[in-house]
């Protein structure tokens, strides 16, 4: 049984502009210990889709389809249930740290209260556990680190906090949204490290969410990409990279500058932009900007079809 | 070999904040050559920002020369430098904040010619339509709209055309594309050669994207907390990196290659603030190879290989 799965998940927010469905009929599966990256560019419906499956998304935001986490319907539990659950089973760490910190306790407080509210444990052992979690995600110095604020960190160091909350309770599955985005190289891959040994170490299961290829590449086991609130294929990641059968998938992987290119060489580019997501089209939503789209493209969406050795892909006219 | 376009020497931003001094840039050297691109790659804060507006003296030097085309722009005052300023232009990292939002874009565009004292209306009009359609834009169509109304990929447009309307000799680019997507950062950054090789122009281009760096660069300046570790061309600089940070940087990029597998744990620490920076090379409280000399004395920029200049007392050597 897959710890999560995703069936048809919809999201639709109402703007003045009209409705915005940001999420788009997702189906997905995700087993335990494994780490699924997905990619995709700006708006194309990452958080959406990463909140709708933490229950966090706005009030008004519509939610379709279902969200089966450990065989259970998570979206039809009730709010303290939902709260047991995160914390122990889902936890989440978002690009900006201070989404999920709080700006006027120290350190130490809120991974005392968040390791009380979920594991039997008094307070004397709540501080030894959370010293141990600082210092297992890298922070120097963290019996010190515990009484300070998070504005005194820097961003790296509050990101490295934001992981020792969300690892607190061991959870099984770890929602990553862009967790490196905001740090510099050098930082991200200090982070990136030490997500993976966690993973590893705790046979979590893991969603990293990011929009540079480069961070999936070498630290997942499969690959979604998301265009346009939907996802377009989803492969292993090694055969993604190798063989990517959709044209988005395939111009988003010419697109990036290689390291080991001449100066000056021209980079291959996708023209245009990603569609308005208030105006529903009919056939595939890459139709305008794919050099291969035919007649039929505009008509219908391609749904996402199995292909051999867990490799889909949605596409009329697969490379 | 004929001088630099752009000569900096000796160069030291300070700024005060609060009683404090934040060593922001602290006695750089380097030179551009009239039709090359230099590119200038660090992590965030590390001063590269600063050094791009000191050299058209937005920000005003503590010390230190900037000659261009000969002529001393840290000597120049008033009306004499505001002329010069029209043949150096800058294009900064944000392409949305960067634009007033109530004007409309064919008034921002011919706002440099307005400031250089075109009086003709049809002359402007000529000439912000030319470069318009130079950077892709249909004139007809952005002409009388608003820059909310364009993505983050046209504002970029937008900003170049701006920048290129008086048709100057260098542009200082400070991260044009790390604002955008990987399918649209490809269209821009063909747009920057294109134009380059159209107008005849010099470039210093900053990133911290070192992929990026690689496909427009032909020389490159790499910049830690202040100051110059390594300026070498681009290939030397990938190939052999000569100085510790160089190579950091490089091992750091995660590779959109499934099968590198990331190296972990060769990232450590994080830079220090330029408040109160280490005492001999700056680098030393994250380099493996740091001694006691590394402490006492500031390495200063030397020649190791034909053309190549790194500042360390143990430079990489061979591969
Ligand atoms: N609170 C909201 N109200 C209305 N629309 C929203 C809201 N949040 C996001 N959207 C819209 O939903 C779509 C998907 O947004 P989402 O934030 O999920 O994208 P994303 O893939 O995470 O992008 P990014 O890479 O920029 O983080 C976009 O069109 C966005 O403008
Ligand atoms: N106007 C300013 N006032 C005070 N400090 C500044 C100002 N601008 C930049 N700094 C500081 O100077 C250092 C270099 O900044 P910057 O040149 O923007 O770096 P980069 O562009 O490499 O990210 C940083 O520590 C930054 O916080
Ligand atoms: S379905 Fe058609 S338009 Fe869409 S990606 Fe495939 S070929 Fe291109
Ligand atoms: S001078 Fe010393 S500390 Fe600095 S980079 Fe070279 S070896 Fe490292
Ligand atoms: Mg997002
Ligand atoms: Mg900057």
């Amino acid at each position: 049984m897959s710890l999560l799965s995703l069936e048809g998940l919809t999201v639709d927010l109402p703007t003045p502009r009209g409705n915005l469905r940001a999420v788009d009929g997702v189906d997905l599966a995700l087993a335990a210990g494994q780490t699924l990256g997905i990619v995709g560019e700006s708006g194309c419906g990452k958080t959406m889709l990463s909140r709708a499956i933490l229950q966090l998304l706005p009030k008004r935001a519509r939610v379709g389809g279902r969200v089966m986490f450990e065989g259970q319907d998570i979206s039809k539990l009730r709010p303290d249930a939902l709260r047991r659950l995160r914390g122990p089973a889902l936890a989440v760490v978002f690009q900006d740290p201070m989404t999920s910190l709080n700006p006027v306790l120290t350190i130490g407080t809120q991974l005392v209260e968040t390791l009380q509210a979920h594991l039997a444990v008094d307070g004397r052992e709540a501080v030894r556990r959370g010293v141990e979690l600082l210092a297992a995600v890298g922070i120097p110095a963290p019996e010190q680190r515990m009484g300070q604020y998070p504005h005194q960190l820097s961003g790296g160091m509050r990101q490295r906090v934001a992981i020792a909350i969300a690892l607190s309770c061991e959870p099984r599955l770890l929602i990553a949204d862009e967790p490196t985005t905001a740090l510099d190289v050098t930082v991200q891959a200090q982070i990136l490290d030490l997500l993976a040994r966690e993973t590893r170490r705790r046979h979590m299961a893991m969603i990293l969410i990011t929009h540079d290829l480069g961070v999936v590449a070498g630290r997942t086991d499969e690959v979604a990409v998301m265009y346009a609130g939907r996802i377009v294929e989803r492969a292993p990641t090694r055969a993604l990279f190798h063989g990517p059968r959709m044209p988005y998938t395939e111009a988003l992987l010419a697109a990036i500058p290689k390291l080991d290119s001449a100066p000056h060489t021209r980079l291959p580019t996708i023209e245009g932009r990603p569609p308005d997501p208030t105006r529903r089209m009919p056939g595939c939503a890459f139709a305008p900007r794919c050099r291969y789209a035919e007649g039929d493209c505009v008509v219908g969406k391609p749904g996402l079809g199995p292909v051999d050795a867990g490799h889909e892909f949605a596409c009329w006219h697969p490379r | 070999m004929s001088a630099p376009l752009l000569e900096v020497s000796d160069l030291v931003v300070e700024y005060r904040v609060g009683g404090r001094i934040v060593h922001a840039v602290s006695g750089v050297s380097l030179g551009v050559r009239r039709g090359e691109t230099l590119g200038l790659v660090g992590e965030s804060g590390c001063g590269k920002s600063t050094l791009g507006r000191a050299v058209l003296q937005l920000t005003r030097s503590t010390g230190g020369e900037i000659r261009f085309d000969g002529h001393s722009l840290t000597a120049m005052r008033g009306e004499t430098l505001r002329k010069m300023r029209q043949r150096v232009q800058l294009i900064f990292q944000d392409p949305i904040a960067s634009l007033n939002p109530r004007r409309r874009t064919g008034d921002i565009i011919a706002e440099p010619l307005i400031v250089a004292g075109v009086r003709s209306r049809a002359e402007r009009d000529r000439r912000v339509r030319a470069v318009m359609e130079a950077v892709g834009l249909d004139p007809d169509t952005v002409m009388n709209r608003l820059p909310s109304e364009f993505s983050g990929g046209q504002c970029q447009r937008i900003s170049i055309a701006r920048a290129l309307v008086l048709e100057p000799e260098f542009i200082v680019c400070d991260e044009p594309v790390s604002a955008l997507d990987v399918s649209i950062r490809a269209q821009i950054l063909n747009l920057l050669e294109d134009m380059k090789n159209r107008y005849g122009l010099t470039l210093l281009f900053i990133a911290h994207d070192l992929a990026v760096v690689r496909a427009v660069s032909d020389r490159v300046a790499v910049m830690y907390l202040g100051r110059l570790c390594e300026v070498a061309p681009t290939d030397a600089l990938f190939v052999r990196p000569a100085h510790p940070y160089s190579r950091l940087l490089l091992d750091a990029i995660p590779m959109p290659d499934p099968d590198i597998r990331p190296i972990e744990g060769v990232a450590v620490g994080e830079p220090p603030s330029p408040i109160a920076p280490p005492s001999g090379c700056r680098f030393r409280t994250r380099c493996p190879r740091a001694d006691a000399i590394c402490a006492s004395e500031m390495p200063e920029l030397r020649l190791l290989a034909p053309e190549q200049y790194v500042a360390c007392h143990h430079p990489l050597t061979g591969s």
